[in-house]
């Protein structure tokens, strides 16, 4: 919409996106953080099949503060994204779009992937 | 391509105070987004101090109550003032609405007033519709039939295909939904919006049109239809209570089953 010297009207800086929007959002940023996560996954598990001394090279790295961030985030981000892509399937298939649904269904996703992530976790500490 | 910011003859500074007279007691702030084509300078929010003692109940009625008594510049589009034109859409408290059916009082705080996001503005809240009303008629919004009509009566609809049209039919393209749709915002060169497609989807579910495949074939595009992504802002906003992000799903359903 640039063929004239009219201003755009604020859309980002004034618009107050719901949490539905939000959770939208979320969705694409955590499949991005995927897509790269998984990079660094196979990377893991590169150096775990190549050697003991390939896996002993990375293993400070992964028990370093930023690698169990990396972990912890990658982790959450896949558990969001795939709670979100079931709510994504039944949409698909044509339900749950009233908007008391799309409300529940986005709390219920986040509420999901908070549950798993921490119990993932703890599993794979206890381990 | 996607710009989240503002361009540079866009952005919004701060503009001027307009007191309430003195005595007031009962006083709302109403932070208007101004811009004037004549002036060459960039836009601007403008502060006005309503008395709401002896203002309506709705933002249209502060509106009108600002352009009446403080401020004769002020320009929006308004006409039914009761829901059913679809002329004072705009973008309030930060998301869009009609200001007729807006309470000022539902409202914390300031009321903030924008034109509808990322639209080319006009002038204050009015803004340039005219892409929005062309992908409106790309849709061709109206019944398109092969056979003849019969002679002796008009072409009937049972009571069951005719509730397939209730959710549709009452969309008044006030462009809430389009315009408060990130989707659109970014692709509204090629994406048709919200509006416009539940338009297409309220011929497509006509049981008297008969031309859905056409419209169907005429929707299959990566940008037309499918940079819909269940943001669910349409719905949000919609002033009439319906559900274009749900009417797009139909559709996208009816493309698939139509291929098994």
């Amino acid at each position: 919409m640039s063929n004239s010297n009219h201003p755009t009207s604020p859309h980002l800086q004034i618009y107050r996106l719901p949490l539905t929007a939000l959770l939208s959002i979320t969705h694409r940023i955590t499949g991005v953080i995927l897509t790269f996560g998984c990079l660094l996954l196979v990377w893991i598990l590169a150096a775990a099949a190549d050697s003991a001394e390939a896996y002993q090279a990375i293993e400070p790295h992964l028990g370093s503060w930023y690698g169990q961030i990396f972990l912890l985030g990658f982790i959450f981000s896949l558990y969001l994204h795939f709670c979100n892509g079931v709510r994504h399937l039944f949409w698909d298939v044509g339900y749950g779009f009233e908007l008391e649904v799309v409300d529940i269904t986005a709390k219920l996703a986040i509420a999901m992937a908070v549950i798993l992530t921490i119990a993932t976790w703890v599993v794979a500490g206890v381990a | 391509m996607a710009e989240f910011t503002l361009p540079a003859n866009s952005v919004v500074k701060q503009g001027k105070l307009f007191k309430a007279a003195a005595g007031a007691t009962n006083i709302k702030r109403f932070v208007v987004y101004r811009y004037d084509p004549d002036s060459g300078e960039n836009p601007r929010t403008d502060t006005y101090e309503v008395d709401l003692d002896t203002c309506g109940p709705m933002v249209l009625d502060a509106l009108l109550k600002i352009k009446d008594e403080m401020d004769a510049t002020l320009s929006l589009r308004r006409s039914c003032r009761e829901g059913i034109c679809g002329s004072c859409s705009m973008n309030i408290d930060g998301g869009n609405t009609l200001a007729c059916t807006q309470s000022i009082s539902g409202i914390k705080g300031d009321v903030k007033v924008y034109p509808l996001p990322h639209q080319p503005v006009v002038k204050d809240l009015v803004s340039d519709l005219t892409n929005f009303y062309a992908q409106y008629a790309s849709v061709e919004p109206w019944m398109k039939t092969d056979t003849a009509t019969p002679p002796d009566r008009e072409r009937l609809q049972s009571r069951e295909d005719r509730e397939k049209l209730d959710g549709l039919y009452e969309c008044i393209l006030c462009a809430c939904c389009s315009t408060a749709c990130p989707s659109y915002w970014w692709n509204s060169d090629r994406y048709l919006g919200p509006a416009a497609l539940l338009n297409a989807y309220r011929w497509i579910v006509d049981s008297r049109d008969e031309a859905a495949g056409e419209r169907l074939d005429d929707l299959e595009d990566p940008f037309k239809l499918y940079r819909c992504h269940t943001i669910m802002n349409c719905a949000k906003v919609c002033p009439k209570s319906l559900n274009p992000a749900q009417a797009i799903a139909e559709t996208k359903k009816l493309l698939v089953q139509r291929k098994i």
